[in-house]
């Protein structure tokens, strides 16, 4: 059991009155690269914000590298290494690529509080190297993102996660708003992260790119995980037919 | 599918792709404001620029010059605090009121006692807090606007109101302050050591009599702190965070920044700045009055947003601040050259912070459109 990088036993979020996350049971072992699928509202997106701390879960435990962890903030999550592409992008429109890439990680000359002076020159350097790693084009890096294309934007974002990541990547629908080309792109990113080993957690909606890319899927629904299946032992039609309801409507199972 | 090959090769710098800094634009316009007042100076046989007068040998208008400046610096200095809480996204109407609330309070302590053998009339703490060092006015000055700059900041990272209704509350309680520490009286005839501070010579101090600006303070403490806050905004990380909160809040927070404790710094530091403008403003008139510095905000405001500050946060810079400051003390004193009606002055000087405004927002238009 010691090649599990992540496990949630029991995990549950409650907003009010809304049970947008029941009793997860989730394995995610080393190397592996896994689905989470489901229904709009289905707790895909919840599970992922408890995991990454941007929210506190109602109950549950979360295991990362087989420690018990509580993560306070998406920061703390990060620095545990855990990186994640927001369905939001959580990137900042007026700064340039390499601002963007070490928001909130900056490099320093010197370190005086609020005011140590950043290492402008490393820090795009090693933006250089990034893009370059995960084969991303962007024409000028020292324009301020707000210029550039849905498309560079997300391949930004995918790069920032992608050159950072140490021991798990969690992207929250990667390339819901992008063109064929640029889907491609972000795909490769992912294939780059499997050969080196990286563990993934890829919220998608689109079934093709799941099968294409993943080794298992996961199927929430209402909150619950209803399936988990291996890529070899279903298809399409079974897949959905647990995101609809028809299958699988029995208590939760242990992903 | 793409091969990743492809990227290696797609990835380049290229300078000539740069878009031209805003400021540039700013630049122009002010040279171009200029000219046009020295155009219709010169078609009333006046300058606006250069002397005229026979019995003066100096090349400029010395006389305006000197005005502008003095305008430019005093708001100017509130403006630098004015564009950090700008770019960060907030607002910050209480830099008029608090420079009224600082100018009442750091006077207090620097009043002489006896005026002409007469009693000074005194402030709410009486004799003991009169005639003392320099030094305390002024740390009781900038502690008095970092504190009202804290409590906007407060205001703002924690109850999460708006920045224009917690800033907008300080306005109206900050003047309150200024009235209620004297009565409403005046506090005036300072010691000769604070009519120093905005009077006195202090750049041939600094350089050891190599250069002179006499009576010019509080210019040179404005050229001061903006290289200063410019230097910072773009080279450290008070900068770099602050351009990030202003440009997407959330991504800020979810990278893991402070976002609540930076703008309490950024509020600070913008009421320290109208602090500082005001210690300046009361040493260069030797007199504290609870109506200074209303309207100074609006001002500084509008120096800020003709500078190309976007009011949406996350975009500008303290030099497009610095150059809107001197279009904005320009366009005043170039209305008084030519005569122009003070109403008219008003009227016109609204327009053109509108103005300005639309002016940016087709500009972030066709830059979008390419």
């Amino acid at each position: 059991m010691t090649d599990i990088i992540l496990e949630t036993r029991g995990l549950t979020k409650h907003y009010g009155g809304v049970h947008a996350l029941e009793d997860a049971n989730f394995t995610l072992r080393a190397g592996e690269h896994v689905a989470v699928v489901g229904d709009n509202g289905a707790g895909k997106s919840t599970f992922v914000r408890q995991i990454t701390g941007v929210e506190q879960r109602s109950s549950g435990q979360i295991f990362f590298g087989g420690q018990e962890v509580s993560h306070a903030g998406p920061l703390e999550a990060r620095e545990a290494g855990i990186e994640t592409v927001f369905q939001t992008l959580a990137l900042a429109d007026d700064l340039d690529v390499p601002s963007n890439l070490f928001l909130g990680r900056e490099l320093f000359k010197f370190r005086l509080g609020p005011f140590s002076w950043l290492d402008r020159k490393t820090m795009r350097e090693r933006t250089m190297e990034a893009l370059k790693t995960t084969a991303v084009k962007i024409p000028n890096v020292d324009n301020p993102i707000r210029n550039m294309s849905g498309g560079q934007r997300q391949c930004v974002a995918i790069a920032r996660t992608a050159a950072f990541a140490s021991r798990l990547v969690i992207m929250d629908e990667p390339t819901a708003a992008l063109g064929v080309q640029e889907t491609a792109q972000v795909e490769n990113i992912i294939r780059g992260l499997k050969e080196r080993g990286v563990p993934l957690i890829l919220i998608s909606h689109n079934l093709r790119q799941v099968f294409d890319l993943v080794d298992r899927i996961v199927v929430f629904r209402r909150g619950r995980i209803v399936a988990s299946l291996a890529k070899g032992e279903t298809d399409g039609n079974d897949i959905v037919s647990y995101i609809t309801g028809v299958k699988g409507n029995a208590d939760a199972v242990v992903a | 599918m793409s091969q990743p090959a492809q990227g290696l090769g797609g990835l380049k710098y290229d300078a000539s792709k740069r878009t031209r800094a805003p400021e540039w634009n700013v630049l122009i316009a002010l040279i171009a404001i200029v000219l046009v007042f020295e155009v219709l100076n010169r078609l009333n046989g006046t300058s606006f620029l250069f002397n005229m007068r026979d019995t003066v040998d100096t090349l400029f208008n010395q006389q305006r010059l000197d005005i502008i400046i003095l305008q430019v610096s005093i708001t100017g200095i509130i403006a630098l605090g004015v564009t950090q809480v700008i770019i960060l996204g907030g607002i910050d109407l209480s830099a008029g009121s608090v420079v009224g609330a600082t100018a009442m309070i750091a006077m207090s302590f620097a009043q002489t006692a006896i005026v002409n053998g007469n009693p000074n009339p005194k402030a709410v703490f009486g004799e003991w807090a009169m005639d003392l060092p320099v030094l305390v006015p002024i740390f009781v000055g900038l502690a008095c606007g970092i504190t009202a700059g804290v409590i906007n900041g407060l205001l703002v990272a924690y109850t999460k109101i708006p920045p224009f209704i917690a800033t907008l509350g300080m306005m109206v309680s900050a003047r309150g302050v200024a009235r209620w520490w004297s009565n409403g009286q005046p506090v005036s005839f300072p010691t000769a050591s604070y009519g120093e501070l905005a009077n006195g010579d202090i750049l041939s101090t600094l350089t050891f009599g190599l250069l002179s600006w006499d009576g010019q303070n509080p210019a040179v403490v404005f050229v001061v702190l903006a290289v200063l806050f410019q230097v910072v905004m773009i080279y450290t990380l008070y900068g770099k965070r602050s351009y990030a909160i202003g440009s997407n809040e959330a991504a800020a927070r979810m990278s893991g920044i402070n976002v609540d404790r930076h703008k309490v710094l950024v509020y600070a530091i913008a009421g320290m700045l109208a602090a500082v403008a005001s210690i300046l403003l009361t040493s260069k008139t030797l007199t504290a009055q609870a109506g200074m510095g209303v309207m100074y905000e609006l001002d500084a405001i509008a120096m800020a947003v003709i500078g190309g500050i976007s009011l949406s946060g996350g975009r500008g810079s303290i030099v497009g601040t610095v150059l809107g400051a001197g279009i904005f003390s320009v366009i005043i004193s170039g209305f008084t050259s030519i005569q122009l009606d003070a109403y008219y002055q008003e009227m016109v000087k609204g327009a053109i912070i509108v103005g300005a405004v639309v002016l940016d927002q087709w500009r972030q238009r066709q830059r979008a459109r390419g």
